[in-house]
């Protein structure tokens, strides 16, 4: 729990360029979703390679596949409408806290690690569903950027609903 | 004369209901997947129907019976048809995203 609010706090921090008084622009918009793809996909592929479990192991396969179909889309996307991805603060913080994240979860093994990996997609998934649907959806102004980032709204939230079960299932 | 022509018909009739076993009135019917989502249950689904399952999404997904009786894997785009062999209630997954479930009930044929 206080990850998680950590990690929400990173996120919507009012010392970060994008919060609050700056509306981000669909270039940045297309950044942040792009690196919270990119960012889950890293987490699932250690744990591809670290866990032993089978559900683990096809749910961080469910992650690498759909986040990676939609951010094909998403490339697709801005190549189509002649927009460059810019990197901002909240694309930086979600990766800097992503980091931090993947570097300790390497150190953990077995039941443990699984655990760990569970359930910080579960903090993950939700605090990028707030963000999706709280700022980026509603400032995002080419229609067929909003679409898309609905599109990865339900996909976040079939995800954490996935995660949720999971880390349920590994706690008894 | 005019006798004899107007009973082929009815001998030809009778001769299909004798080939065919299968009702003549077993449906196709289609649920497309969209937005990480089953669409929704057809209504009077009987044995004999067939199903054409659509994966209108960019994510790869399955369309599986719980109990095994049928499982498509769809890739984006993708469709496979399936056909209800016997009536009950299925329970259907989508083996990636085990929070996709959709529920079928289906009747005896005609």
């Amino acid at each position: 729990m206080l990850k998680r609010l950590i990690f929400a706090a990173l996120l919507l921090s009012p010392s970060m360029a994008l919060a609050q008084s700056q509306k981000p622009n669909d270039a940045q918009i297309a950044h942040i979703a792009y690196t919270a793809g990119v960012l889950d996909i890293s987490a699932a592929k250690q744990a591809l390679a670290k866990s032993s479990s089978a559900e683990v192991k096809a749910f961080a396969g469910e992650m690498v596949r759909d986040h990676q179909a939609v951010n094909d889309k998403a490339l697709a996307l801005v190549k189509k409408l002649n927009v460059t991805p810019e990197d901002n603060a909240t694309s930086q913080a979600l990766s800097k806290a992503a980091a931090t994240k993947l570097a300790e979860l390497g150190k953990l093994s077995g039941a443990a690690y699984d655990r760990a990996y569970v359930e910080n997609e579960v903090a993950y998934h939700k605090t990028v569903n707030g963000a999706l649907k709280d700022t980026l959806i509603p400032d995002s102004q080419n229609a067929e950027l909003k679409s898309l980032l609905q599109t990865g709204l339900s996909l976040f939230t079939a995800h954490q609903q996935h995660a949720e079960h999971l880390a349920m299932s590994l706690a008894k | 004369m005019s006798y004899r022509v107007s009973a082929w018909p009815l001998l030809g009739a009778l001769f299909l209901a004798w080939a065919n076993p299968l009702p003549a009135e077993a449906a196709r019917q289609v649920i497309e997947i969209r937005d990480m989502a089953f669409g929704k249950a057809p209504a009077g689904l009987k044995a004999g129907d067939t199903i054409l399952w659509k994966n209108m999404d960019m994510f790869r997904h399955t369309a599986t019976d719980r109990k095994g009786s049928f499982d498509l894997d769809l890739a984006p785009g993708a469709q496979g048809e399936i056909t209800l062999r016997d009536p009950g209630v299925l329970e259907v997954i989508c083996r990636y995203h085990p929070n996709m479930v959709l529920r079928l009930t289906i009747r005896k044929a005609d």
